[in-house]
């Protein structure tokens, strides 16, 4: 586990979808953005590659807090989105 | 048009054909499948949470490991996804989605309703909650809560346990239970009496 | 607006196109042909034949015209077809076999 509750984290600004077929389960909206850990959620098989009956690496999941109004340049302050998100679309940040 | 395109119900049938002349799924084995996810659905989350209102205990323990707190109850969750359960309080409201496809605390809840797994709720519960919610539920918060949103997008399921409405004093865990909707544990309503 | 990224279709969060569709709030019971779709998805799981992750990545793949067209169900029933085909559980004969045969 390499993120502690509390951590300021940045996703990934990947898109491995425009290189071939992929299954991606971090939406697009929270791509490229900076967030905080609330929790780690335990660790998973990677669904990037269950989707294609290949070996699947387990890797740490995180809920992860962004800032609504950050995200979408609208919305009320204090609201909030939660994701989650696996650690190899983590950063620090 | 490729075989996959060929009508729903036409390759529904055919597939079931298929599959019992395999030996991977039987007429019967369906039917009992059909049978025990029927068995799933908003009373048991209800009754988690009219627990939760009444024992201090219990909702540590349903916060803690809402799996553990649905099996308390005799709800079944083996080979079911983790279930995690997120506490209303008097500053935050918390509103459950999958943008990506429609993953739901079925194991306590049953099968998710037509409307959250539509592309409008989808997009909105996201950007606009706050408006999906007052537009379609007519659910408006209070100006000083906070409204989190948690978009179900890996191997957990979420449900919400909900505020306890006033006007409640002294009911016990069935007459709470019996207005707990499930509405009221995805976020887009809240109880009332 | 939309964020100028390349978004997948099914990744429906914040989707400008959707952000004014009405949602339909009234119950939908479940058909029979519900109800045996998500049981045999649920039987392939159960036998480890195929994943939740390869019906989601199935249903994905499907245009986005006819995403939005097919009713949830069948979405998963053309994914569901289309992952055994492709894995070779299922061969196209077998399925225009029992096609025919009605």
């Amino acid at each position: 586990m390499m993120f502690d509750p509390g951590s300021s984290v940045r996703v990934k600004n990947d898109w491995p979808e425009t290189r071939g077929p992929a299954h991606i389960r971090t939406p697009h909206y929270v791509r490229g953005m900076q967030g905080t850990v609330v929790r780690w959620l335990g660790a998973f098989p990677n669904p990037e590659d269950l989707a294609f009956a290949r070996p699947a690496a387990t890797r740490a999941l995180y809920h992860v807090r962004f800032d609504q109004p950050a995200i979408w340049q609208e919305g009320r302050a204090g609201d909030e989105l939660v994701v989650e998100i696996f650690e190899h679309w983590l950063e620090p940040a | 048009m490729t075989i996959v395109e060929t009508d729903g119900e036409k390759l529904l049938t055919a597939l079931r054909s298929v599959l019992a002349a395999k030996g991977i799924a039987s007429p019967a084995e369906i039917a009992e499948r059909i049978a025990s996810t029927d068995s799933a659905n908003p009373g048991q989350g209800a009754r988690m949470v009219a627990k939760a209102w009444t024992d201090p205990a219990y909702r540590a323990r349903m916060l803690e490991d809402g799996t553990k707190a649905a099996e308390e109850l005799g709800i079944p969750m083996r080979g079911m996804p983790p279930l995690g359960v997120l506490e209303d309080s008097a500053d935050v409201h918390n509103l459950i989605v999958c943008t990506l496809c429609s993953c739901y605390p079925r194991a306590v809840l049953g099968y998710p309703p037509f409307w959250y797994k539509s592309a409008g709720y989808r997009a909105r519960a996201v950007r606009d909650p706050r408006g999906l919610l007052a537009e379609e539920w007519g659910t408006v918060l209070p100006d000083h809560v906070r409204l989190r949103v948690v978009d179900s997008t890996a191997d957990y399921r979420w449900m919400v346990l909900p505020l306890r409405p006033a006007g409640t004093e002294g009911w016990d865990e069935q007459r709470l239970a019996s207005i707990v909707r499930e509405g009221d544990m995805i976020g887009v309503t809240i109880p009332r009496v | 607006m939309d964020k100028d990224t390349p978004r997948a279709h099914h990744d429906l969060g914040g989707a400008a196109k959707f952000m004014c569709e009405a949602v339909d709030t009234t119950p939908h019971g479940l058909t029979d042909f519900d109800k045996q779709v998500d049981a045999i998805r649920q039987i392939l799981g159960a036998k480890q034949i195929m994943t939740v992750d390869e019906l989601r990545r199935g249903i994905e793949s499907i245009p986005e015209a006819e995403y939005h067209r097919l009713s949830y169900y069948r979405r998963w029933i053309r994914s569901i077809t289309g992952i055994l085909l492709q894995k070779g559980v299922i061969t196209e004969a077998e399925l225009r076999a029992a096609l025919e045969a009605g």
